[in-house]
């Protein structure tokens, strides 16, 4: 057998259990009654074995409301840097913020977002970065449900070979097509909260049955019925 | 405490009172404690006699109408930044009002518990609220406090008259661009003046106080009659002294006052005497804009209005003008073509305004091409906006940037019309993109491209695209597209065929035992889809019918029935029934969506007395008749499906 899991499984501290054990209870059925944590990430680049978060920010979502208060972003210290990418965040290595490690800020995130669904745009690449934190910290996966917008937002457009679908869309063009302000785009807290207005929007145009439904939406439409 | 959203909350809420009063500290911490919520279309956010919530409500976007119960009048709109849901929390009541999202609105719940310290450590947010409440206005500060917002008490109960009334208590909106000179300015300068800014008189002022008034009517009377030289002053010809009032006035008491003083033009004033400045002019019609019941002064404010925003307003009152034609019952041809009236001058004011955001002129000459129901006339409600942009041939070496000019003013264009309400269409038909803006020439080659090879894409593009109107700019240009369409007509008669297999394909309204056939799934379950299952089939089959005839410019689907009944006598009597079913369906979609506030596609079947089923169902008859006859005349079933 796999000689390191049973040691690994016991070295884990006690704030991941409690996360885990948040998964034994059920999600409600109904998509109102759903808490959605929306959330976004900023990083040094794009790549998971060398970039790393500076930053996390994620509001909940529930029943069409968001409370500012109960909003989450954390600033990670971190020695790998990349100037380029400050350009588009604006997070600088010795920046004014407070800034927390990543064990701490992995802590304080699976303690925010226990067993919600995840919301984010692009939401894999995000969810990829903090897997690949967990895990220099030796930690498992993430375990929550993720819903992504921009594959939602797919759906919301007609089903007709006449609009040439793009193979992605952009949060940008989410904002505008929602005509939501674009003012703190590229914080995280910020474009968390435009997925999250957003993502609302598209809940509106989707009508789904419930949770299940919702999250099915996210592949592609089969044809051929 | 903070946080980028609670820094964004307050960078919102700082630019209205009484929020501006506060200390950043103050406002910071308030803006913490608030809840962002969104409000789906015609979701209700408090209802009448319910308990107070423990907060109240700033509108960050979209709009929220405030209605009594058992009544359709909306007694206001409030509108970005404006607070509702206040006074009970205060005053310790239950809501007098009800509140819904007239759109798609998002909400700042600010609580009680922590705005009410500030209330009242803080005495010019105190001062606001007391003012307020005591002008029963949302906001006093305000030039366009429109309407009460708090229990209004109707002292007499007749029905319909309370209605109007209340309108007719709305503070007036005036113009508060004042534009004035002095007692010694020449009069050909004066006239200038008036005219530059377009407007119907000028304000005389001598040390920032108003001392007099000149208007058209006195350059008229006095001065192009001779009795005074155009070379003479202002003071020679003014009306003096101003006839003033204080700023605070309804439409009613606005009216008054002029028809007192038998007088055009009201000035207004800090405390309504001579002796503060004028904050303001208003005109007669400023008033007839606000009683909103009069096409022709809608169509002025139309062409006056300088932003989306105020053409938002405008187009609120059309809709008012709407629903009065329908309650009188006036033919909905001829409300079809007023409101469609309105909508063109709406979206040609618009592109004026547009053009004048680009930083040069037009390249060249284009036309802007609306299609689908607003080509059509047939666009009463605010439903999607479906547009293109068509420029004259340029050289290639000119080709690039002269789309690049036109994609850019489309999309500007398409953006303030969705400001001022048209939805952004679904499937990206607008001018905006790339597909939907072209030169004549390639327009040309675009829809010889979908006659030649008419699939099913090729024949829902050319559906929507052949019922274009020219809104804006070069008729001569469209008239061309026209002719190579219709000569296409010829070239290509298998196209006429798979348009009219396109007609046929619509959903069919009825059952085998003449029941409604509802929607079987989504969102509408059991819902019956008017515009699927009976407009579409209306409006497909004209347009192929009308192709094949060569007939261009007429556009609305009631008009092309009634041309076809001149062109094809032995067919006369079908086409004069389906103009009639689709002037009634028309209608009926239109008083649907009214009263449900939405695009009145789906329909609520249980909600129709006896007699509006039985007329939808006799439009059915007729919408099987005309399919057979353009089943049997373009010879669909030889085409292999």
């Amino acid at each position: 057998m796999w000689p390191f899991s049973s040691k690994k499984q016991l070295e884990l501290p006690p704030f991941w259990w409690e996360y885990e054990d948040g998964f034994h209870q059920k999600l409600p059925d109904k998509v109102q009654e759903n808490t959605f944590v929306v959330w976004d990430t900023e990083t040094t680049g794009f790549r998971l074995d060398r970039d790393r978060m500076l930053c996390i920010g994620a509001v909940k979502l529930m029943n069409g409301s968001i409370a500012v208060k109960d909003s989450f972003e954390v600033y990670i210290h971190q020695e790998h840097y990349d100037a380029e990418s400050a350009e588009i965040h604006g997070i600088l290595r010795k920046g004014k913020r407070e800034r927390i490690s990543e064990l701490e800020a992995l802590k304080l995130f699976l303690g925010y977002i226990k067993n919600h669904v995840l919301v984010g745009h692009h939401v894999m690449f995000d969810v990829n970065m903090v897997n690949a934190a967990l895990r220099r910290n030796g930690l498992p996966k993430l375990k929550n449900k993720t819903l992504d917008t921009g594959l939602l937002y797919k759906r919301t457009l007609l089903i007709s070979n006449v609009l040439q679908k793009k193979e992605k869309y952009a949060l940008d063009e989410l904002a505008e097509k929602f005509s939501i302000s674009k003012k703190d785009r590229h914080t995280a807290l910020g474009d968390a909260l435009i997925t999250a207005i957003a993502f609302l929007r598209i809940v509106e145009k989707l009508t789904p049955r419930n949770l299940k439904d919702l999250i099915k939406k996210q592949d592609p439409p089969k044809f051929g019925l | 405490m903070k946080n980028t959203i609670s820094e964004r909350v307050a960078d919102f809420l700082k630019n209205y009172p009484p929020f501006s009063a506060l200390e950043s500290g103050q406002l910071e911490t308030l803006s913490y404690e608030v809840t962002i919520v969104h409000k789906e279309n015609n979701s209700i956010i408090f209802s009448e006699k319910e308990a107070p919530h423990d907060c109240f409500y700033v509108v960050h976007k979209g709009a929220v109408a405030l209605t009594k119960k058992g009544s359709t009048q909306i007694l206001d709109i409030c509108d970005e930044g404006d607070i509702f849901g206040l006074r009970p929390l205060l005053a310790h009541e239950n809501y007098k009002l009800e509140a819904k999202a007239h759109e798609e609105t998002i909400l700042y719940a600010i609580p009680i518990k922590e705005f009410k310290p500030l209330a009242l450590q803080n005495h010019r947010v105190g001062d606001f609220l007391i003012e307020s409440f005591a002008s029963n206005t949302r906001n006093p500060y305000s030039q366009k406090h429109r309407g009460k917002l708090y229990g209004i008490t109707t002292a007499s109960g007749d029905g319909g008259g309370t209605e109007t009334k209340l309108l007719d208590l709305q503070p007036v909106r005036y113009s508060s661009d004042l534009v004035t000179c002095t007692e010694g300015t020449q009069i050909k300068t004066i006239a200038n003046t008036m005219g530059k800014h377009n407007v119907s008189c000028i304000l005389v002022v001598k040390e920032g106080l108003p001392v007099g008034i000149i208007t058209d009517k006195d350059l008229r009377e006095k001065v192009a009659t001779g009795l005074f030289p155009i070379t003479g002053n202002a003071k020679s010809i003014m009306t003096t002294p101003a006839i003033t009032y204080p700023k605070e006035l309804t439409v009613t008491q606005a009216q008054m006052a002029m028809m007192k003083s038998n007088i055009s033009h009201l000035v207004l004033t800090e405390d309504g005497t001579t002796d503060t400045p004028a904050v303001g002019i208003l005109s007669k019609h400023d008033v007839m804009v606000a009683m909103g019941n009069n096409p022709a002064v809608l169509l002025r404010a139309i062409k006056r209005a300088k932003d989306s925003k105020r053409l938002r307003g405008i187009r609120q009152n059309i809709v008012s003008l709407l629903q009065g034609y329908l309650d009188e019952n006036i033919p909905i041809g001829l409300v079809s073509k007023i409101i469609s009236e309105l909508n063109d001058a709406t979206i040609k004011q618009v592109i004026d305004i547009s053009i004048k955001k680009m930083e040069t002129e037009p390249p060249v000459k284009f036309t802007w091409l609306t299609m689908g129901s607003q080509g059509r006339g047939e666009q009463l409600l605010n439903t999607d906006q479906d547009n293109a942009i068509l420029y004259e041939n340029v050289p290639d070496e000119e080709s690039e940037a002269t789309r690049d000019y036109f994609l850019k003013l489309g999309s500007i264009i398409s953006t303030e019309l969705n400001t001022i309400g048209f939805e952004y269409c679904p499937a990206e038909m607008m001018a905006s993109n790339p597909l939907w803006c072209h030169s004549l020439d390639e327009w040309k080659e675009v829809t010889t491209h979908w006659m030649g090879n008419p699939g099913p894409d090729e024949v829902l593009l050319s559906s929507i695209f052949f019922d274009f109107n020219v809104t804006y700019g070069e008729k001569a240009l469209a008239d061309q597209l026209s002719l190579h369409i219709f000569d296409n007509v010829k070239k290509f008669p298998q196209f006429l065929t798979h348009l009219a297999s396109g007609a046929l394909q619509n959903p069919s309204p009825s059952g085998f035992f003449r029941d409604f056939l509802v929607e079987q799934d989504g969102a509408h379950k059991d819902f019956f889809d008017l515009k699927l299952r009976a407009l579409m089939p209306l409006v497909d089959a004209a347009r192929v019918l009308i192709l094949s005839h060569s007939v261009k410019s007429i556009n609305n689907t009631a008009e092309r029935y009634e041309k076809l009944a001149e062109l094809e006598p032995q067919n006369k009597e079908v086409y004069l029934a389906c103009s009639y079913a689709s002037k009634a369906l028309l209608k009926f979609r239109t008083k649907h969506g009214l009263l449900h506030n939405d695009s009145g596609r789906f329909i609520a079947l249980d909600k129709l007395n006896k007699e509006e089923k039985i007329k939808l169902k006799r439009t059915f008859k007729t919408i099987k008749e005309i399919q057979s006859l353009i089943e049997i005349r373009f010879q669909v079933k030889t085409l292999l499906r």
